[in-house]
């Protein structure tokens, strides 16, 4: 039986990975922008919000109206403003080191997510060719 | 679709970074231009930067869109005159007004430039690299 959410928790997570590489893109764009402060995505709060929890349950999709897509990749209220570990004269927060380091780690998330997709994909195929394609 | 914005979010800061070099070229290009009268001297000019806002979503949630220039400031810094009466361009007294550009603030300032450049290609690079992969899933 094919489960109802084909690709699982990773289609959401994709849309938290996208989201989350915007996020520090523009961290690193505004490195130079006085009083700009860094922010990133927490991960465990925008799963919380997705309707899961990292006991892996099942995500239910909150929607307004029925029918309507759910609102799991929304991280606008997920967003927090970073740490900084060097305080800067200018009110600037950016720490160029650390967002170029999140944002590689982001995108090896990203891929990861990609790549259960693929097998998931790769798995179907299978089942419906017979291992013959 | 999240991935497609970071070009444009990459983009404005290669651009307000290629600005920032650009005055940078300018003020050491002109580190050693005089003038006859302090107003007409070239004072040390620098850009503003300041992050995009744009409003998503139903609520007053804001997302930033990377960064802009506001403009470009000129130094008021103090400008330095020199007596030389041989120079063709000194008043009456025999003064000329030279730039108050400070050549070790503006090399700073270009190897800062160049370093946050340089991020911000890689940021478009790796997103590249991941909008390729995405096109890929499945095969």
């Amino acid at each position: 039986m094919i489960p109802d959410n084909l690709f699982g928790i990773h289609t959401q997570a994709l849309e938290v990975w996208q989201r989350r590489s915007e996020v520090l893109a523009n961290n690193l764009a505004n490195a130079d922008t006085p009083d700009f402060k860094a922010r990133d995505v927490d991960f465990a709060k925008v799963l919380a919000a997705a309707g899961g929890s990292t006991s892996g349950s099942a995500l239910a999709l909150q929607t307004r109206s029925p029918g309507q897509i759910g609102s799991g990749g929304q991280t606008a209220n997920a967003l927090a403003y970073r740490v900084p570990t060097q305080p800067s004269m200018d009110g600037n927060t950016v720490d160029e080191q650390v967002e170029q380091a999140a944002f590689a780690a982001n995108g090896v998330h990203y891929q990861a997510s990609l790549s259960f997709i693929t097998a998931q994909i790769r798995m179907l195929r299978t089942a419906i060719t017979g291992g013959q394609g | 679709m999240s991935l497609f914005s970071i070009f444009n979010i990459a983009g404005s800061g290669m651009a307000a970074q290629s600005l920032r070099l650009n005055t940078v070229a300018s003020n050491l290009a002109n580190a050693d231009s005089v003038a006859s009268t302090p107003e007409a001297a070239y004072r040390s000019r620098e850009p503003l930067f300041s992050a995009v806002q744009k409003q998503v979503g139903l609520g007053n949630q804001s997302a930033d869109q990377g960064v802009r220039v506001l403009g470009v400031a000129e130094s008021q810094a103090a400008i330095p005159s020199r007596y030389e009466p041989g120079n063709p361009l000194a008043n009456g007294d025999g003064y000329v007004y030279s730039s108050n550009v400070n050549p070790v603030d503006e090399l700073v300032n270009m190897i800062s430039a160049s370093r946050s450049y340089q991020n911000n290609v890689e940021v478009m690079n790796s997103t590249r690299q991941m909008l390729q992969k995405t096109l890929d899933l499945g095969k």
